[in-house]
């Protein structure tokens, strides 16, 4: 239907005083996906989605969403995009429903609010002014805040920070009808596990560049790939089990009685390495096969050391 | 089952206003702190001055008709820019101001809510004290239309003059000047206390004050009887031009 992208970044820079807080950024996303944008504190994700919402204007490049200029472009642009900030955004002394149902009428053709309002749990902040709410009951608000005008592009800045394992999965549950029924969704998240429970595409955002995207399933590819883990009697002789190997794999005793196998993962892999076990009159416990996940994906990419 | 299929649109323009100035200004009535300067100082200075002779009163007629002009003065001031001032400062502090500028309401469109959440808001002031200085035997003089112009550029000095601290400073720090520019003018503009009470070489300065021309202004038509008083209009105006001007140039919304 849409062939031009949902948003296009192109070399975008964004300076605060001496500070680059985007480098040079590019991210391209199609409709109808969910895109997670992951990425350490401080990497840029921010202030790119605030570029895309038209907070910000670009020192550099371009940003185009839904074909338009996010800013020369706004009021064209603001019935069309949800928008969930980070934090705030609502009147102190505000009730959460009537915050909602007044949101509602700034729409043309808003959901149903009471049926929203019994979706995301927001019903029981009854008459506590939003500056009460709980942490998670504010972010619910805000999520339900963003869609309730039916807009064809949400962007949600860490949409489950501070939920409750139940208020997580609901709001799961909302991005997937969203994504069911044709919308766009952004979203940044600390999360990784959301990235891979929601995304159809992942872009990994540091020091203000994406530097890495794709799926969760091409960002976990390659690499070190696949390892195979088992325990067993502690000092096994991992020499005639290399001679059975395939060349390039290796075997490990990373601690003892816990062994490691990395090699091109298969079915044949595994034969070898219970044939072998068989041999030597092992009985190999807990075999498991570990995939590289998101997380390994992530820390590989952008370190380990806090920031 | 519910559908999120996109059907985005804006809605039409007079029905995002008239929401907007009605949520306006339920969260303003909701507000005790605001209420209390709105509608509990300046009735209680009205009653409390009228009944007892401790401010010398000057001009014809009772002591309700020297006060009543400034108390309407003062409410004006109070709602215009003392409380437009901190719940605008607290809005923008909250990302109130920042996420309505995603949302289809035009920023014009908040800004018209703005100004008439406070004529909302002044109206019922306004309609309160009356009827409460009436009670008090106030006979009031004078074209209703040269007080309706005096109070509605005194709104928009003041107003400009309250978002100009609103988008400009921190929350805390428009809190604390709102509140202290609020009792420096109750007590200096002739609100209460005739400007000739004050010595003679403050007098001029005094009288330029955005206060002191709309008190002076209102108490000329309705305690004294003249026509349009143009000298105060037209420091209201050069106050409401300034104000507004600085405010759409220095306005920072978030």
């Amino acid at each position: 239907m849409h062939s031009e992208p949902a948003v296009e970044v192109t070399g975008l820079v964004k300076r605060y005083g001496p500070k680059t807080a985007v480098d040079g950024l590019d991210l391209t996303i199609a409709r109808g996906t969910v895109t997670a944008v992951l990425g350490p504190n401080g990497a840029g994700k921010t202030t790119t989605i605030e570029t895309c919402e038209g907070f910000r204007r670009p020192d550099a490049g371009t940003v185009r969403v839904l074909g338009l200029d996010p800013v020369a472009d706004a009021a064209a642009l603001r019935p069309r995009v949800g928008v969930m900030l980070q934090s705030g955004g609502v009147y102190p002394g505000a009730r959460a429903v009537e915050m909602l149902r007044h949101t509602a009428k700034l729409h043309a053709h808003p959901l149903d609010v009471d049926a929203l309002v019994e979706r995301l749990g927001l019903g029981s902040c009854g008459r506590t002014a939003y500056r009460r709410l709980s942490g998670g009951q504010q972010q619910r608000l805000a999520l339900a805040m963003a869609v309730v005008g039916r807009p064809e592009l949400v962007f949600l800045d860490e949409p489950t920070a501070g939920l409750d394992p139940q208020a997580r999965r609901a709001t799961w549950e909302l991005v997937r009808d969203l994504r069911r029924d044709g919308v766009t969704v952004v979203l940044t998240t600390h999360h990784l596990d959301e990235a891979e429970q929601l995304a159809d595409r992942v872009a990994i955002v540091d020091g203000g560049k994406v530097i890495a995207g794709g799926s969760v399933e091409e960002l976990c590819r390659g690499g070190s790939e696949s390892s195979l883990h088992f325990d067993g009697p502690a000092g096994l002789d991992l020499g005639s089990l290399h001679k059975v190997l395939p060349d390039g794999a290796a075997a490990t005793e990373p601690s003892p009685g816990s062994y490691r196998v990395e090699a091109p993962l298969g079915p044949e892999l595994l034969a070898t390495v219970t044939a072998w076990c068989a041999s030597v009159g092992v009985m190999p416990e807990r075999l498991t096969v570990r995939r590289r996940s998101l997380e390994d994906v992530f820390l590989e990419l952008t370190g380990r050391e806090l920031r | 089952m519910t559908t999120y299929e996109p059907r985005p649109g804006a809605a039409p323009v007079g029905r995002m206003l008239l929401a907007q100035t009605a949520f306006e200004t339920r969260m303003l009535l909701r507000n005790g702190e605001q209420l209390l300067l709105t509608v509990v100082i300046p009735t209680v200075l009205l009653v409390l001055f009228s009944a007892v002779d401790v401010v010398d009163v000057t001009g014809p007629g009772k002591r309700v008709d020297f006060l009543a002009p400034g108390l309407l003065a003062l409410a004006v001031m109070s709602t215009a820019f003392t409380g437009q001032a901190i719940a605008t400062g607290f809005e923008r502090r909250y990302g109130v101001l920042k996420r309505l500028g995603a949302s289809p309401l035009p920023r014009w469109a908040l800004l018209t809510a703005k100004t008439g959440c406070v004529l909302v808001t002044e109206l019922l002031q306004v309609t309160l004290l009356a009827v409460i200085a009436l009670g008090l035997g106030w006979s009031p003089q004078g074209s209703p239309l040269a007080v309706a112009a005096l109070l509605v550029l005194g709104t928009a000095a003041f107003s400009g003059l309250g978002l100009l601290m609103a988008g400009t400073l921190k929350a805390e720090a428009t809190l604390a000047a709102a509140n202290l520019v609020f009792v420096l003018l109750l007590l200096a503009g002739g609100v209460v206390v005739p400007l000739s009470k004050f010595p003679a070489a403050v007098q001029p300065v005094l009288e330029l004050l955005p206060i002191s021309a709309l008190s002076d202004g209102l108490r000329d038509v309705l305690q004294n009887g003249a026509g349009m008083p143009w000298a105060d209009l037209g420091i209201l105006g050069a106050w409401a031009a300034v104000g507004l001007g600085l405010a759409a140039r220095f306005f920072r919304w978030e």
